[in-house]
Order: C-alpha cells, then structure tokens, then sequence
C-alpha cells in the first residue's frame, strides 16, 4: 500500500515543488549570473542581496492584471502557457537523481519512474513543448507573436532531428532506453559517455539550446526584432507561465545531458578505482552539481553571445547538425558491430 | 484562400529598438523585407525655426537638443558657422579644448552606438560594456562644464570657461583605459562566428551609391570613400594633428562597424596630441558684446560622430537673430538609405541596419 500509492505520490510532490521553487530561484541566479558577466551587481534591493526578489516578482505578476485580446483566440491563447508548462513539468519523470537513498528505513529510489522506454518519453513530451509556443504566436491574433509562432516551427523541425538522431548513437552504445539503464551502463563501461560520444555531447547542447529558445537561438522571443515575440500578448501570471516553462525546460535539458554524457549520479571517472575518496560524495550531489554547471553555461552563453538569424539557424541545423548526426550514427553502429 | 499575401507590420515609433521615435512600415512576405516606408516627425521640435527666434548666444542650447547623445559637436557645428559669418578669430587654446571635447564627443556617441547596435543583435554585455567607459566620458564633461548630456560648452567666439586644474591629466588616464577596454569590445564581437554571420553582406552599398544618396560619416567611409571633413576641410585645430581615415572595402554592416571601431583609436590618438601641444592664451576671441553678423550667409559642416553636420545661417544683418537658420543633420540623410538597405534583407537583419547607420532622431526631426 505505502511502496505503491503514499511514496510515489509523495515523491511527485516533493519533485514538484522542488522543480517549482528552482526554477522561480533560477530567475534570480540568471539574474545575477548576467548581472556579474556584465560587471553589475544585480538585483540587491528585496532582501539581502537580493534573494527574495523572486518572492516580489511572483506577487508582482500574480496581482497584475489578466489580459486576453479582444480578437484573440481565447481558448488557444488560454491553453498556450498550460502547453508548453506541462511537458517541462511531467519530463521530470523519469530522470533518476540517485540510484535510491534511505528515509526512515525505507529504501527508496530517487526517481519517479524507470520505464524502459525513457528517453523516448523524455523526447516525445519536450517536443510537445514548442507547440505552446506555435499556439501562443497563433492565437494572439497579433502580427509580432505569429513571426515568432513561425520561427518557432522552423526551429523545432531543424533541431529536433539532429537531437534525436544523436540520441539513438548513444542508444546503440549503451543498449537500452531506460535513463536509469544509461547510467548503469556508463558504470559498468566506466565512463562517461561525453567522452564516448563527445560530437553527440555537443550536439545535443547545442540542440538542447535551440529547443529551450536560449540565447544564441532565443529568436521567438526575440526581444529587439519581435518586442518579445509570443509573449507580447501575455499579462500576469499566464506570462509568467512562458518563463517558468522556459526555466524548467533548461533544468530538464541540463539533467538529461547529465544523465546521458555525464553520468548522472556517478562520481567523475567511475571506473578509476584510486579516486575511491570521492564516493564519499553523495550520488544525488554529483547530479546536482553537474546539473547545475550545465544550467551555468546556459546563463554565461546568453550573457555573451549575440542572437543567430533565422535563416542561419535552420542552415545550421540541416545543413551541418543533422548530416553530422548521421555520421555519427552510422560510425557508432560499424564500431558497436565490429568491437 | 491558399494563395501568398503580404504581411504589413509596424516597426515603431514604440519599440524596443528604433532608437527613438522612429517607426518602419515594413512589408513582408514571410520574414523577407518586401519594402519599407520610414515615417519621421514624432520628435519634430521645431527647432530651425526655434532658433529664428532666439537671439545668436542662445542658439547654441538649442542646438544641443538636436542630436543629444553628442552635443558637444552639435554646439561646435554652430559656433563656427556664425564665427565664419562675422570672421571672428578664435585663439589656439579654445581650437585646441573644442577638438578635444567633440573627439571626447565622438568616443561617447560610438560607445552608445556600439552598445545599443550590438544589443540589436542579442549580445547584451557589450552594451554594458560600452555604457561603463560612456560614463566616464560624462563623467568629464561634467567636470568640465556641469553637465552631462546637453553641455551647452561652446561659446561664439571661444569657450565659456578654461579647463579645470587637472583635467587634462584626467582625459590623458581615460584615454589609457579606452586603449584597454576597446580590445575588449573586439574580443566580444569582432571574430565572433554569430557576430560575423549577422553583420558580413548585410545592407551593401557601394562607393559611388553612397555618395549619390548623400550618405557622410562611418556609413559613407564604410563603403570605401575616404571623405572625412576633419581631414577634408579641416576645422577647429584638426589640421594640427595626425590621424587616420579608416575605410571599409564592402560596405556591409561588417565594414561600418570596423570603421566605427578604428575610430575610437583615432580620437584617443587625436585627444593626446591635443592634449600634449594644448597652448596657453585666451579662451575667448574678441567678440562685441551684442553678438550682430554682417548681412550675409554661410554654410559650414563640421564631421559629427555620425557624419556630415552642416549649418546654414542666413544674417539681414539687422535683427540679432538669424534671418534663416537650416541644419544638415547626418542621421536624417543616413536615414534615407535605410529602405535602398533593407530591400531583400529579413526581419532581424532590419534592427541590425538601423543600428549600423546610426541614427539620433531628435536629430532626424528636429
């Protein structure tokens, strides 16, 4: 009864409302990332150098008033933020923190779910992701947002296939689906993938920026050309909505390339037998830190890059990321079948 | 139903990179720039027939509202224009500080362009970056003359005040830390793929086109014409210098930027000798009391940190007031060869031109 209905139940909970108030505390981080890039000091008024700034702005876009355009598409332009929210949330799913940690005498593992089929699902539910920004750009009814809804099609149809296409040559190394299967692979190889699969590695960062409109690839929000892009229709929280999906799809994006190219809760060189000290380390800590440098480099490339043009973007993505995919393909599978 | 219709969008007068109240009708098919049309008047003044109105000395304020992100050459424009007008001699000190406060003037208008340019195209730090060593060039000039944006530093027949104590030790120290942050700038932009990618084949124009559409300044030089009035024509005491007049060869975006970017070497290079040959004497020419040209006209153009600035003022040799007075601003002409630029670039590449040719509007509108 416990094992199959409270602890699960529990454990979304507890997963939510992390993912929830991270990612709120990722708006301030990012913040203050750029700010010390730029050689500022950042938000510092709302608490001690600025911590509960997060708190302000929520109560902030809470109280602000809800908006819908009058020639909007009321139920689309409602549904948008809910779309492109919900998948960042339920990808959380099935990305293992730790292989199981002890509470109370319970042994328990620190993931949702370990369905054998993992990575698809991750796959499949972030690309639904987009549509809430299409649907956004659709239904606002509005000249700016329909450019971005555009741009947003273009870039998930030029991304999306060099992502996946890589994420099948790290299948054929490790020879299964599930994320929990990917890192016991990567302990009993000994290694981190990255190094297994380093043009998969960069590959799926960069797709992993184009997917979650990052900087260099922010163009639908792009604020010069589009004045926000999607969202310049939004008001409230139902803006907010849009931020909070983009944060938590970075969260999920770092965490998948953990789990996939970093080993996940492995300690660094898991096969090295000397660097025994640092198992010492909790697994759940290495997969924090990882995450987070992940998450870091998200924030320092937006902070530094200029934006790429549309048109530059979908020739990057057919004309170099998706051929290289294949090529990586194809030499992972002659070197799996002939090893 | 399924047949391809044209997208008309407003760019502007509000938008978070016009750089001011400029607005761009822009259609599209797709992303792709069909046409353009460039409505201008949202921050029309009035100012030419203002300063009909205003006796000579209080002209040089209003000129200061024109292109307020350099006013300090806006002044210089003027006073020299009715200093030709009444042939007044104006001692080598007073040359020598206006040289150096419009080559300050230049470093602190590029610095703005640069930033707001480079935020156009996504890279926000640059425009930090570039507002940080801004700030110390305001920082200057309010030592010198209390303000900070409008300066109101120039008088007819010379200068209102001598430099204070110290200054100049103070502007040869900026230009040493300019020398190091404009590395910096480069490092950021310059080689960089993206950077690279958005600006090289962007808005061409060639030599001869340019000239034709009366283009002047960094836009002009950029497409390979080496037309600087400082060296042309020199005024204040530029003929006493050795500077160089950096052109580009293609005439993009790229090209203009590179300009614009030497230029912030030749102002620091001009700035020292100034500096270090800054002669003593007076800083006023012997003017009458009431300021009264002789019945005549005349035009003089001065090099603006956005190119050609020219006034022409027309005296009846009566009132003491100008009987006409007609700016050339360079933004407005630039300006007009935003839609021959545009024509068959993208969305994106639209902010990217408007800031490359570098537009003021209050100086557009006047």
């Amino acid at each position: 009864m416990i094992e199959t209905f409270v602890v699960p139940i529990l454990k979304i909970l507890v997963l939510l409302n992390a993912v929830l108030v991270s990612v709120t505390f990722m708006t301030l981080l990012e913040r203050k990332i750029i700010a010390w890039v730029q050689v500022r000091l950042g938000p510092m008024r709302v608490g001690p150098h600025g911590v509960l700034q997060p708190i302000a702005d929520a109560v902030k876009l809470l109280l602000k008033e809800d908006i819908t355009p009058s020639r909007a598409d009321k139920w689309v332009f409602t549904l948008a933020p809910i779309v492109s929210m919900v998948p960042a949330l339920i990808a959380f799913a099935v990305i293992p923190f730790d292989r199981e940690a002890s509470f109370f005498g319970y042994r328990i593992p620190l993931y949702i779910a370990d369905i054998n089929v993992g990575l698809l699902y991750i796959v499949s539910i972030t690309s639904i992701g987009i549509y809430g920004i299409i649907l956004a750009g659709y239904a606002s009814n509005s000249k700016f947002p329909l450019l971005a809804g555009l741009r947003a099609s273009a870039q998930l149809v030029s991304y999306e296939i060099a992502v996946t296409m890589m994420l099948v040559s790290l299948v054929v190394n490790a020879g299964t689906l599930s994320m929990v299967g990917i890192v016991e692979a990567q302990l009993q190889q000994g290694v981190w993938y990255a190094f297994l699969q380093p043009v998969a590695f960069v590959v799926l960062f960069i797709g992993g920026l184009a997917e979650t409109n990052r900087a260099p690839f922010d163009l639908p929000e792009a604020e010069q050309e589009l004045t926000g892009g999607f969202h310049t229709e939004y008001s409230g929280m139902r803006f907010a909505l849009f931020f909070l999906a983009e944060y938590a799809n970075m969260i999920v994006v770092s965490a998948v390339a953990t789990t996939l190219f970093l080993g996940g809760w492995l300690r660094p060189f898991p096969g090295v037998e000397a660097l025994w000290l640092l198992d010492y380390v909790p697994g759940w800590l290495w997969f924090f830190l990882k995450t987070f440098a992940f998450i870091y480099i998200f924030m320092w490339i937006r902070a530094t890059l200029p934006r790429y043009r549309y048109d530059q973007l979908m020739r990057l993505g057919w004309k170099v990321l998706i051929p290289l995919g294949i090529v990586n393909l194809v030499i992972t599978a002659t070197l799996k079948v002939l090893l | 139903m399924f047949d391809t219709s044209e997208l008309v969008i407003n760019m502007g007068p509000q938008h978070p990179s016009t750089h001011g109240v400029l607005r761009v009708v822009l259609r599209l098919d797709g992303e792709r720039v069909i046409d353009c049309d460039i409505v201008i008047g949202y921050l029309h003044r009035g100012i030419e027939k203002l300063c009909e109105h205003r006796d000579w000395a209080q002209i040089v304020l209003i000129t200061d509202r024109m292109d307020y992100v350099s006013a300090a050459t806006n002044n210089l424009g003027y006073v020299e224009t009715v200093e030709k007008l009444m042939s007044v001699e104006v001692p080598a000190r007073a040359r020598y500080i206006r040289t150096i406060l419009s080559e300050l003037q230049r470093i602190a208008s590029h610095c703005l362009w640069l930033g707001t340019h480079a935020m156009d195209i996504g890279a926000m730090t640059v425009f930090l970056y570039a507002f940080r060593e801004r700030e110390l060039v305001l920082d200057l000039f309010e030592e010198y003359c209390g303000a900070r944006l409008t300066y109101n530093s120039m008088r007819i027949g010379g200068l209102p005040l001598d430099i204070p104590p110290g200054w100049d030790r103070k502007v040869r120290a900026f230009c040493d830390i300019l020398e190091s942050k404009v590395p910096e700038y480069e490092e950021l932009l310059t080689q960089n793929r993206i950077w690279r990618d958005r600006t090289r084949g962007i808005g061409v124009i060639g030599g001869e086109e340019a000239v034709a559409l009366g283009l002047s300044g960094p836009v002009l030089r950029g497409s390979g014409v080496p037309r600087d009035i400082r060296k042309d024509e020199p005024y204040a005491a530029y003929a006493d210098f050795e500077f160089d007049v950096p052109v580009g060869a293609a005439g993009d975006t790229y090209d203009r930027y590179l300009v614009r970017m030497e230029e912030f070497r030749q102002s620091m290079r001009i700035i020292r000798q100034a500096i270090d040959g800054l002669p003593e004497g007076p800083i006023m020419g012997k003017v009458p009391r009431l300021i009264k040209p002789p019945a005549g006209e005349a035009y003089h153009a001065i090099e603006s940190p956005k190119g050609e600035l020219g006034y022409f003022i027309v005296s009846d040799g009566k009132s003491n007031t100008p009987y006409r007075f007609r700016v050339r601003p360079p933004s407005f002409c630039n300006l007009q060869a935003l839609p021959r630029l545009i024509k068959g670039h993208l969305v994106s590449d639209v902010v990217a031109l408007i800031g490359s040719i570098d537009i003021v509007v209050g100086e557009v509108d006047r």
